[in-house]
């Protein structure tokens, strides 16, 4: 933990509002500017105690934080560089460790995930009997998703019309074994603007997930692998759609000492940036727009996809109360800790069933599953859908 | 003592509202004043009036002092803890309890945020109107405490006159509610402003404004500061009185800019943010005496929008949290002097600033003349906090020199309570410990802050501590 970092914390509680524990509990503790100054005691020599690494572990790593602060303090680094001081000094309890122990040696890894997905809708009958057991293992299973079939991408996708640009494609571990029609309504939205869409079959996980859990050694090995993947492509852009993929491969160069050789860009912000040319076809729908953290606090992309949508029409946008906070989801936030994912998810739940909306739209499925499940726990029910398929949907004129 | 009442304090409270772990505590040992710190003895989490004045009452039978804390803002240590004390913090207790429109009133738990209220109500009109710069955090409770005021508090007037009622816990432990339209001593006017030594707010209604038709907001900016101070005089002269009228120098610009981004105009000495509301035909015509009165201003920005209305506000509105990107610490001073003082004061700090090698940004409510310096200093240089701690305080001296004030809104607390014998005469302070004396008989509430010298009740000329001597001899009862 770099104590000057800790430094530009000038203790002004500007913070608190948007940080979700802190809204939750109302502790200083479990807010940043008290997780900050838990950080400046452990630097200060006091070891990291199991009520410290607590309070650590309860942060979502949402960076609401970081939007919200005058002084520039890079809360992001220091919790991760946190996380990885507790992956190294705490000793965690037998079932937690288990329960880590599990979930990182799955989700970073496609293949595994695979042979996970016929289980999956017996693991959602079972998950009232699983919460019992263990409140993460239920957690993971009332949130898998039902995966309809399988759909593979060809390692080049093909411009329609005039080609503008090519780009490379971040299928990302969860995304493309949960997703997968995410992915394919990727590729057609770029296609028909005008890209050749490179998506090299051997990249794997991004890292994501590792570097936000202080799994340092896995988060590098990971991120070089993607790194050589795009880079035999021979693509200077990629292009991703899932938000906690795109933050953490926007910060390699931080991770691992030397930019990579192309640049990463959210599918949104790539496609403001390059311009509409396919024609938008009606879509008459009123759409709820929620912020996934890993896009509007970590990457300050939200003004694009907002565009992207209403640009649509027809379809009539509506905006979220309490935008700024967290629906709980945070990778793998709502496996480990899962009382206060759910506390977040509820709360945000009621703050979507303000807005009568009848699709729910981000750049996380996680997010979103999070929250349709909330809403179906309250009694309502939502669709949801990735920004990218509602593009889809509107360039092919079809219906979503 | 400590021990007995922790276990008394879990019997009223719910186990997690009770934090005694060293490391927790830790993290209450200061406000926004990180200068003072002490790690409180006990903290309480309480989500009830009820429960705050249970804790109160058994502070009271253990003889263990409190001290109230909302969101931690506090720029004058007001919320620093008692390590022999409990820190009784309201955070829990965030609930918009009833919005009456038709009455324009809101009555809300003490840890709701200022800007919350607002929020609560926008949509059908209205607003809270005081807006200090820290309304998305701090708490009404602390605003309550604090008489905080904010950018529009020249017009709209400071937390004191938009507060009904509040409930409140005495020192004691008594819950009870003082109302503006009591009958007699207006004692909720004597309650705004203590500081958190009179007692604690439970529960307060507050006064809704109606949103402005209308609202003007411009960015003038100026060569000099002196320029905009005798833009602020002509403003005031010409009898308009707008919302707010704030200023920022040369180095708080920067700072802003290096935060925020805020892009106010290149090369300026000092920029002015006038905001004109109301009646649209009103501020249309004021708009144009402002033009007028503008016109040496090298560049005049008007707000198109609610965006660029923003826009305009976020620089001044980050100023200070926004110091440390271009200062690794700096003090916040907050002082008032009046009006057509400024450029003598500010002339005045400018030689101080420079006789000490210590730089001063200035960010301030010019139309009241509510001083903001930010006192600029690198804590890792030997000695460079001693001098800004001087430059900070003879700051104050001329305040108080020009006949001002120390303290504008950020309050007294620990760190301005030496000053106060410099505004005032020792029978003025042993008067208004007198109103101490008289909610908090037995020194309980925030002891040492706001004055200099704690005194014990029994010491100020007047008020006895315990039975009188009369009574105890049976020669007198007492009613
Ligand atoms: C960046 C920044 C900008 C600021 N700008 C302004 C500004 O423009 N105008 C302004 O006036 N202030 C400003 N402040 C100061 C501060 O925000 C105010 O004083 C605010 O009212 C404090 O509220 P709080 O909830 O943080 O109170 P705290 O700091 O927690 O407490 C402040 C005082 O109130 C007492 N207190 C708290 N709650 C209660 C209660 N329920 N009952 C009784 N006493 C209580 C405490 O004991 C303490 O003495 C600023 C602070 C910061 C950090
Ligand atoms: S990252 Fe999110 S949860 Fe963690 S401290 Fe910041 S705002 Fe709170
Ligand atoms: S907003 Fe920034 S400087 Fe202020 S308390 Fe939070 S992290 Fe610290």
């Amino acid at each position: 933990m770099d104590p000057k970092l800790i430094n530009d914390c000038v203790h002004c509680g500007f913070c608190l509002p948007t940080c979700p524990t802190y809204a939750l509990w109302g502790e200083e503790m479990d807010s940043p500017r008290g997780r900050i100054h838990l950080m400046k005691q452990h630097v200060e020599g006091t070891p990291i105690t199991p009520e410290m690494a607590g309070h650590f572990d309860a942060c979502l790593g949402c960076m609401a934080c970081v939007t919200a602060c005058p002084s520039g303090v890079r809360y992001d680094r220091l919790i991760e560089q946190t996380r990885v001081e507790v992956e190294r000094q705490h000793v965690r309890e037998p079932h937690d460790r288990a329960v880590r122990g599990l979930v990182f040696s799955l989700f970073p890894y496609p293949r595994r995930l695979r042979l996970l997905r016929p289980t999956m809708w017996l693991a959602e009958r079972m998950a009232p009997f699983l919460t019992r057991a263990n409140p993460s293992l239920g957690a993971m299973a009332t949130l898998a998703p039902r995966v309809r079939h399988r759909q593979r991408l060809p390692r080049l996708v093909r411009a329609r019309g005039e080609r503008r640009a090519t780009v490379g494609m971040l299928l990302g571990c969860v995304q493309r074994e949960f997703f997968p029609q995410v992915n394919a309504a990727t590729a057609r939205v770029l296609a028909l603007e005008g890209c050749d869409v490179v998506v090299p079959p051997e990249q794997g996980c991004c890292g994501a997930l590792s570097v936000h859990s202080g799994r340092d050694g896995q988060a590098r090995r990971l991120a070089s692998r993607t790194i050589r993947a795009f880079e035999r492509a021979g693509v200077d852009t990629v292009v991703v759609n899932a938000a906690g993929c795109g933050s953490s491969m926007k910060e390699y160069g931080e991770l691992l000492g030397h930019e990579p050789p192309f640049r990463v860009v959210d599918l949104s912000e790539y496609l403001a940036e390059l311009g509409p040319v396919a024609k938008r076809h009606p879509l008459p729908l009123t759409v709820a727009y929620h912020d996934a953290c890993h896009l509007a606090h970590a990457q300050g992309v939200r003004a694009q996809p907002r565009e992207l949508l209403s640009a649509i029409p027809e379809l009539e946008l509506r905006e979220i109360p309490e935008s700024a906070i967290c629906c709980g989801s945070a990778g793998t936030y709502n496996l480990l800790q899962p009382e206060a994912a759910r506390d977040l998810g509820d709360r945000k739940a009621r703050a979507v069933g303000t807005t009568g909306a009848e699709l729910l739209v981000s750049a996380n499925p996680g997010c979103t599953m999070q929250i349709a499940a909330a809403m179906r726990r309250g009694g309502s029910a939502i669709r949801v859908a990735h920004t990218a398929e509602v593009l889809d949907a509107s360039l092919r004129g079809v219906t979503l | 003592m400590m021990d007995t009442l922790v276990a008394a304090l879990r019997s009223v409270l719910p186990a997690d509202s009770v934090i005694t772990d060293p490391v927790r505590l830790r993290t209450y040992e200061c406000d926004g004043l990180t200068y003072h710190r002490a790690t409180p003895g006990v903290v309480v989490l309480p989500g009830t009036a009820e429960q705050v004045a249970q804790v109160v009452r058994l502070c009271n039978e253990h003889g263990v002092p409190f001290v109230a804390r909302g969101s931690g803002t506090g720029l004058s240590g007001g919320a620093l803890p008692r390590e022999d004390g409990v820190l009784i913090v309201t955070s829990k207790m965030r609930a918009v309890l009833e919005i009456d429109l038709a009455n324009r009133r809101a009555v809300v738990e003490p840890g709701v945020t200022n800007l919350a209220i607002t929020e609560a109500v926008r949509d059908q009109g209205y607003y809270y109107a005081p807006d200090p710069s820290s309304q998305q955090v701090c708490s009404i409770g602390g605003n309550v405490a604090e008489n905080s005021g904010g950018a529009h508090c020249l017009k709209y007037g400071f937390t004191v006159n938009h507060v009904e009622a509040c409930e409140i816990v005495t020192p004691d432990g008594d819950l009870v509610t003082l109302d503006r339209m009591d009958p007699g001593y207006d004692l909720l006017g004597a309650f705004i402003g203590s500081e958190g030594t009179l007692g604690i707010a439970t529960k307060i209604t507050v006064r809704l404004s109606r949103a402005p038709e209308a609202v003007t907001t411009v960015l003038a900016a100026f060569e000099s500061i002196e320029q905009g101070g005798q833009a602020v005089s002509a403003i005031i002269g010409a009898g308009i009185v707008p919302a707010a009228i704030e200023m920022m120098d040369a180095l708080a610009i920067e700072a802003a800019e290096a935060a925020v981004a805020c892009s106010y105009p290149e090369g300026a000495g000092a920029v002015l943010i006038v905001e004109l509301d109301g009646p649209a035909a009103e501020v249309e015509l004021q708009f144009a005496r402002l033009r007028q009165i503008c016109a040496n201003a090298f560049e005049l920005r008007v707000a198109a929008d609610a965006a660029e209305r923003a826009a305009i506000w976020k620089g001044r509105k980050s100023a200070f949290a926004a110091v440390g990107r271009i200062s690794p610490a700096y003090i916040v001073q907050d002082g008032v002097v009046p009006r057509t003082s400024l450029p003598a004061v500010l002339a005045a700090i400018d030689r101080l600033s420079a006789e000490h090698g210590i730089r001063v940004a200035n960010v301030f409510h010019a139309g009241d003349g509510n001083l903001h310096p930010l006192v600029l200093f690198d804590d890792e240089e030997p000695g460079a906090g001693e001098r800004a701690e001087v430059v900070s305080g003879a700051i104050l001296d001329l305040c108080v020199e020009h006949g001002g004030s120390i303290t504008g809104e950020h309050g007294v607390g620990v760190d301005k309570a030496r000053y106060m014998p410099k505004m005032f005469s020792a029978d003025d302070l042993d008067t208004m410990q007198l109103v101490r004396c008289a909610f908090d008989p037995r020194g309980l509430a925030n002891p040492g802050k706001v004055f200099p010298t704690p005194r014990l009740c029994g010491e100020v000329p007047g008020v006895r501590k315990g039975v009188h001597p009369l009574v105890e001899s049976g020669k007198a009862e007492q009613f």
